[in-house]
């Protein structure tokens, strides 16, 4: 009887269940819905809400009384000027973001000086002073130089037709350009930040190798930096997106008519104050959840190298 | 007689305060291949950095193909295209393939057509003995892989000169015979080679001089057989008592 010298040859593991489920989960279960019950069933009598959907659906989507078919109202039309704004605002801040992040880390000193007071400012200001400030100065100050509404108006009406679309009614252009550029330079800090985060994370060895080779600077970065720091920051990239949709709200506070001004503007003349909070939650819901999908699936496919 | 390839005269440099590269003389001619050992902090790795430039010397001069080495000369990328560089960290580019690795600098670099690129980048990869990984990304290869590719990358852009940096001090001790193989093969095909490296037994049969540095001073430089057997100076002799 010798020595084996053969190895071991491996087995197949043992199943492992994917829901871990035993009798202690049940038992948590079982109690976390008797409280649950119990606290229904006592606050009952101090919980007097008649809840209502029937009043508020119609501000979503209303019979028109003219032609009796479907057209959107308030909610639905405040709900298309927040997918613009987001998503506009999220490739307007990219750009900002992309741009200031490259001065940031620039050797020339003013670049890195006026990016970096950029970002301070925005950092350390409240969101709704921010808006604000930045949203009466515009307004007061720029928006007559622009004269964007005259300049649209003159346009052929396929070309307006067109941009509708795109930019919602083109008599509130001046509205949603504001409220877009707003939330733009807003984030963009953020990305700033990120982007930063990004391009000093691709290990200088990489930049090193390709100097080595003859390349130019541009080349360094186009080719072999960016990518890399882009790809290893997608998460809080797609993260920040994701928050630009939410922060998409404050432009109300300036009268920009997106969902939650829309949604103010309902529970004021229906007082129906629960129903359409919830409601406007739930589209905001779905609108982030399925943004976040969409990412996670991005990051999956593209996401970090290694 | 054809002046050296590479010709450093009186180099000095300095990290801060730190004098890291003391009075360096260094000829190397066109097919020569030099090892350059030494400890740790020597200086070994700031020489071979500054022949490309990756680092600036602040006195000295190197001469390259007769031309001057220095970071603000115009042709400098010139110079580090005929100057193949290895590093300890491999340095692949994570996001691309091994095929685009070895692709794009000769297509950005060297202008050449991806057709022609590739057609080179497999010729290398099949010299180094990994042509079927082409299709792969680096984290998914082996440090030896890696460090292959990292080799045929440099060749696809025939250098003049191929500049080792500690090439297989990062690797597993299984995985340095397979580099040190391609690098031999490298050395009898004529490359002229700079190496910095720790495999002794490798230096004595590749090597044509042996350069010991120590404390940034260049100690001794002899062929292996003088450098080996009859080191004239104590601290060499040290040295090659620590590691022999």
């Amino acid at each position: 009887m010798g020595v084996d010298n053969a190895l071991i040859p491996a087995r197949a593991a043992p199943p492992v269940s994917r829901l871990a489920w035993n009798r202690l989960d049940l038992l948590w279960l079982v109690v976390v819905a008797a409280l649950l019950a119990a606290g229904m069933l006592k606050s009952q009598g101090a919980f007097s809400y008649r809840w209502d959907w029937g009043s508020v659906w119609p501000y979503f989507v209303k019979t028109d009384s003219v032609t009796g078919q479907w057209a959107p109202n308030l909610l639905l039309q405040g709900l298309m000027t927040t997918l613009r704004l987001a998503l506009w605002g999220m490739l307007m801040a990219t750009w900002v973001g992309l741009i200031a992040g490259w001065m940031r880390n620039h050797p020339r000193l003013l670049l890195r000086m006026v990016a970096s007071a950029y970002v301070m400012t925005v950092r350390n200001i409240p969101p709704v002073v921010f808006v604000f400030i930045f949203v009466y100065f515009i307004s007061n100050q720029f928006m007559p130089f622009l004269a964007l509404d005259q300049r649209v108006s003159a346009l052929p009406v396929e070309v307006q037709s067109i941009l509708t679309v795109f930019f919602g009614p083109m008599e509130l252009i001046n509205n949603f350009f504001l409220g877009l550029v707003c939330l733009s330079v807003f984030s963009g800090a953020y990305v700033t930040e990120i982007v930063r985060a990004g391009l000093n994370s691709v290990p200088s060895g990489q930049s090193e190798a390709v100097s080595s080779f003859g390349m130019s600077h541009s080349d360094v970065m186009i080719q072999v930096v960016w990518p890399q720091a882009l790809r290893n920051v997608m998460p809080s990239l797609t993260g920040q997106f994701i928050q630009l949709i939410k922060d998409s709200s404050l432009v109300s506070l300036v009268s920009i008519q997106e969902l939650s001004f829309m949604a103010q503007d309902v529970q004021v003349s229906t007082q129906r104050v629960f129903e359409v909070f919830v409601l406007t939650a739930a589209i905001y819901f779905c609108i982030c959840f399925v943004l976040s999908q969409v990412f996670a699936y991005i990051e999956r496919r593209h996401g970090r190298a290694h | 007689m054809t002046p050296p390839l590479i010709d450093v005269r009186n180099l000095n440099k300095w990290f801060g305060q730190h004098h890291v590269l003391r009075d360096i003389h260094l000829k190397i001619n066109a097919g020569q291949k030099v090892v350059i050992c030494g400890p740790s902090g020597s200086g070994k790795s700031t020489l071979i950095r500054c022949m490309n430039q990756l680092e600036h010397h602040q006195e000295g001069l190197i001469y390259f193909d007769g031309r001057l080495v220095d970071q603000h000369q115009t042709y400098l990328q010139d110079i580090r295209r005929d100057m193949g560089m290895v590093f300890q960290q491999f340095n692949l580019f994570a996001h691309m393939t091994v095929l685009q690795n070895c692709v794009v600098p000769q297509m950005r670099v060297l202008g050449l057509s991806e057709q022609a690129a590739r057609e080179r980048a497999m010729q290398l990869l099949e010299r180094v003995r990994i042509p079927e990984q082409a299709k792969k990304f680096p984290a998914q290869l082996s440090g030896g892989q890696q460090q292959r590719v990292a080799i045929a990358r440099s060749l696809c852009m025939q250098p003049k000169v191929m500049l080792f940096d500690e090439p297989t001090s990062a690797l597993d001790p299984e995985m340095i015979k397979e580099v040190l193989d391609v690098m031999t093969e490298l050395a009898q095909s004529g490359m002229t080679m700079l190496c910095v490296t720790h495999e002794m037994a490798f230096a004595r049969r590749i090597a044509d001089t042996m350069v010991f540095m120590d404390e940034g001073c260049l100690v001794e430089q002899a062929n292996p057989e003088d450098f080996f057997e009859r080191p004239q100076s104590s601290r060499t002799q040290t040295f090659l008592s620590q590691i022999l």
